[in-house]
């Protein structure tokens, strides 16, 4: 990688599934690693389960916050849809990595409209790579359906070059003691489910 | 983190406004929320206690109590977002006259693109129209460090400073040196200077050249001003830009010359020129107005700009590359054929917003709106809002409605406010109803909280920013004093009673009230919700859709053909366990008793 790369990670979902607080582990992440590091989301009216997308970008130097079309080194989903709705973000070599879980819109669940069908098919025809992941389900097994961002932090964690060590450390500092360890959990666990 | 050693922390625009704060001595802060400034006093409440620091019921009062701090020695903030200004326009433009002793900064942000807005207006035209100094940071950490200029600056020439932040600012993070905290130098005291602070005619005739001098005084401050930097690259094409657009440009455009501009009001004549002709190109980069190209044109230097980026929305750095390089540098993996719906932001489930407006729809008024959470219902499947402007509003447009309409519009136009905008700006318009009369019925959507921007306190919740007990306004005695002589105090998850009620006072000659109470269901505190999810009995459901229609996200239609009790139907209704809260919205709608409470 040339030293001046900028890593451009764009984790997208739906309001009240925490993709901030993944891209806020994530953001302190980079800079405790030594990087320039600029993050955006788009707050307000969002939380109020509306598309959400946050944008984290660290490299030597970085100037603009937020990720443009073809850039995402790594497009992170928590939802279906949403990442279809986000794939032109992703640049031609770029990684999906996918939560299996559906969120019904507005138009869908009072029946006007269809979710789209086949979406995993779809994604994966073009990026093949793609990695799937039913995040409650691993979470479930872990022992805490809290958990599921972290996993997917583990998962992305072997897609960029910082050390799994920095992620501990930063997730030690900003978790309640008592949580610590099933974070931990989660997060390596996420680490092997990598392809 | 009060550190003492200079320490990087990776915080938003927002947070690092709160840091300069108290870094650079401010004693007292005050705000009304709005996106995407809220966040700056929550902050400043949480992390600095030395600050004197309070919600004001709205943007005007937080710039005068700013202000009179000021005019007692001490540094001071008020925080708003960009059409807070419009609100606070009345104190801020003769304050110009005035000017400080403390230091005074009004932080206004812009939301370009209305992210969470409802118009697009560019600040710098204040600083403009007012004839005030204006600094735009590009990061966090210039959001830091302006703080510390902006509070100089308005010491130094005794002028308020407007300190204009944009979402992307306020709202992205980057890494910040932080520092420990110095006392403004101004002597504190009650001091008497009428000729200063006394805005009679005289007085003001005598201030108004002094304020164009001060103005003059300042272009040239601007020029060795050491956040408007040269930054000297490839002699084809001059970019001149501040804020955001700064940091796109650069890196759309990295080998270009750059005139960077931390003050973006008044403007460094001799550096734009000097500038201007060390390049072969002069182009502007600026969101929003064309307001550094016309000021530099009206200079007499050859200048583009809004031809190649345009007026309206934010810019990005592809929108940059297309307009100076012809095309994106990125490749995108390209996109995927579907057809994707929507997904707007919705009404949390149990929301009582949701109860109120299933009781309205049913008699089939025309809704003055206001803004709030429940300007969510202007969206399907409820569609009630049929107007919104601005805070406070509703009231107003009903009552001119009414009065102007009288027995076409008598029982069909009601108003909907909540309690924070009521608090806002929606007491003078209740006062002007009940004054001048008019046949509507407001409906105070009290959610005892200012749910839309993250439930900040106001003064009908009983507590201050800092969660100390205080006064708690009484809504019913309120309306009464104003002339309202029996106000309507309802529960809107009772949805038949609201209904109930509503058709009564619709019915009466002049104006009334409705206070429909609940707390929002987000809130820990005085909640009534039961949190015992409903369910659905598939036996009795005939898939009608009443639920449905409420527009729930805990309910689902779910399309099967089937029969019920001999008869067909096309589906039946779904509620997602882990979603519903048992508001009994939808068991309040419900006409076949397929709405159960789990055993
Ligand atoms: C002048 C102005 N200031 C602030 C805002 C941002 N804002 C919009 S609605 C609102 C308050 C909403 O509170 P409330 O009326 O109680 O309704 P709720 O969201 O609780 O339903 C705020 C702060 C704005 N749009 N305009
Ligand atoms: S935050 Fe509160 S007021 Fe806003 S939509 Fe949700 S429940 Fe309703
Ligand atoms: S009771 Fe009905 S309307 Fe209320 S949250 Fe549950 S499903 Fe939604």
């Amino acid at each position: 990688m040339s030293p001046d790369k900028i890593y451009n990670v764009l984790i997208v979902g739906v309001g009240g599934q925490g993709i901030i607080l993944a891209s806020d582990v994530l953001g302190r992440v980079a800079a405790r690693h030594g990087y320039d590091v600029k993050k955006n989301e788009i707050h307000g009216m969002a939380q109020r389960g509306g598309s959400v997308s946050s944008h984290v970008r660290f490299g030597k130097k970085v100037n603009s916050p937020i990720i443009k079309a073809g850039e995402a080194d790594v497009l992170l989903s928590f939802e279906q849809m949403e990442t279809l709705r986000y794939f032109p973000f992703l640049a031609k070599n770029g990684q999906v990595i996918l939560n299996d879980q559906k969120i019904l819109p507005p138009a869908v669940f009072t029946g006007q409209q269809e979710y789209p069908a086949g979406i995993i098919e779809k994604i994966k025809e073009k990026a093949p790579k793609s990695v799937v992941v039913n995040g409650s389900e691993v979470a479930r097994e872990i022992g805490n359906p809290k958990v599921i961002n972290v996993i997917f932090l583990g998962i992305l964690s072997q897609y960029l070059d910082i050390p799994a060590n920095v992620y501990e450390d930063v997730l030690k500092e900003s978790l309640k003691p008592k949580l610590v360890d099933i974070n931990l959990k989660a997060f390596h666990k996420g680490r092997s489910l990598a392809s | 983190m009060k550190g003492e050693l200079a320490v990087k922390e990776l915080l938003s625009g927002n947070e690092a406004i709160a840091r300069g704060a108290y870094e650079y001595g401010v004693r007292l802060a005050s705000a009304y929320p709005g996106t995407p400034s809220t966040e700056i006093l929550e902050y400043i409440g949480e992390r600095y206690p030395e600050i004197k620091a309070g919600w004001a019921p709205n943007e005007k009062v937080a710039v005068e109590v700013a202000a009179g701090a000021a005019y007692g020695g001490a540094r001071a903030l008020a925080a708003m977002k960009h059409v807070g200004l419009n609100v606070a326009a009345d104190p801020f433009m003769t304050l110009s006259y005035t000017g400080v002793n403390g230091g005074l900064v009004l932080v206004v942000c812009d939301d370009p693109e209305m992210h969470s807005s409802q118009n697009e207006q560019d600040t710098r035209n204040y600083a403009k129209f007012g004839k005030v100094p204006c600094l735009e940071p590009s990061d966090s950490q210039e959001a830091k460090d302006l703080i510390g200029e902006a509070l100089n600056i308005s010491e130094k020439f005794d002028t308020p400073v407007i300190f204009r932040s944009t979402t992307r600012v306020s709202h992205s993070m980057s890494l910040v040196e932080t520092g420990s905290r110095t006392e403004g130098t101004v002597e504190l005291g009650l001091k008497k200077d009428p000729v200063k602070f006394v805005m009679l005619p005289a007085m003001a005739r005598r201030k108004h050249p002094w304020v164009e001098q001060r103005m003059k005084d300042l272009a040239e401050y601007a020029e060795t001003f050491s956040y408007n930097i040269v930054m000297e690259g490839s002699k084809s094409i001059g970019i001149i830009a501040s804020g955001i657009a700064y940091q796109y440009a650069k890196e759309a455009i990295p080998e270009a010359s750059f005139l960077k501009l931390g003050m973006v009001w008044p403007l460094p004549e001799k550096l734009i020129k000097k500038f201007a002709a060390s390049v072969d190109r002069l182009v502007v980069i600026e969101e929003l107005d064309p307001f550094f190209e016309e000021a530099i044109r009206l200079m007499g230097v050859k200048v583009e700009g809004k031809a190649l980026t345009g007026m309206c929305g934010e810019l990005s750095v592809e929108k940059i590359e297309v307009a100076l390089k012809g095309k994106s540098s990125a490749e995108s993996i390209g996109s995927i054929d579907a057809e994707l719906p929507m997904r707007p932001p919705n009404m949390c489930p149990g929301c009582p917003h949701r109860a109120s407006f299933t009781a309205l729809k049913k008699h089939k008024l025309y809704v003055a709106g206001d803004i709030g959470c429940y300007t969510l219902g202007a969206l399907p499947p409820l569609g009630m809002l049929d107007n919104c402007l601005c805070m406070g509003a509703g009231i107003g447009i009903a009552s001119g409605l009414a009065r102007s309409l009288g027995d076409l519009a008598k029982g069909k136009a009601v108003a909907v406010i909540g309690d924070s905008t009521f608090f806002h700006s929606g007491m003078t318009p209740l006062l002007e109803l009940s004054y001048n009369g008019g046949a509507t019925t407001v409906v105070i959507l009290d959610n005892r909280t200012t749910a839309m921007t993250g439930a900040q306190h106001h003064p009908g919740t009983g507590f201050t920013l800092r969660e100390d007990p205080t006064i708690c306004v009484d809504l019913e005695k309120l309306c009464e004093s104003f002339g309202f002589n029996s106000v309507r105090l309802v529960n809107p998850y009772n949805v038949k009673e609201l209904d109930k009620v509503l058709a009564e006072e619709l019915n009466t000659d002049g104006p009334s009230v409705i206070i429909a109470r609940a707390p929002c269901a987000l809130l820990k505190t005085g909640r009534i919700l039961p949190d015992k999810p409903l369910y659905i009995n598939t036996d009795n459901c005939t898939g009608c859709k009443s639920c449905i229609n409420t527009g729930c996200p805990a309910l689902e239609y779910v399309k099967e053909d089937r029969v019920v009790k001999g008869k067909k139907f096309k589906g039946y209704s779904k509620i997602n366990q882990s979603l519903c809260v048992g508001c009994r919205t939808c068991f309040e709608v419900c006409k076949f008793n397929a709405i159960e409470e789990a055993s």
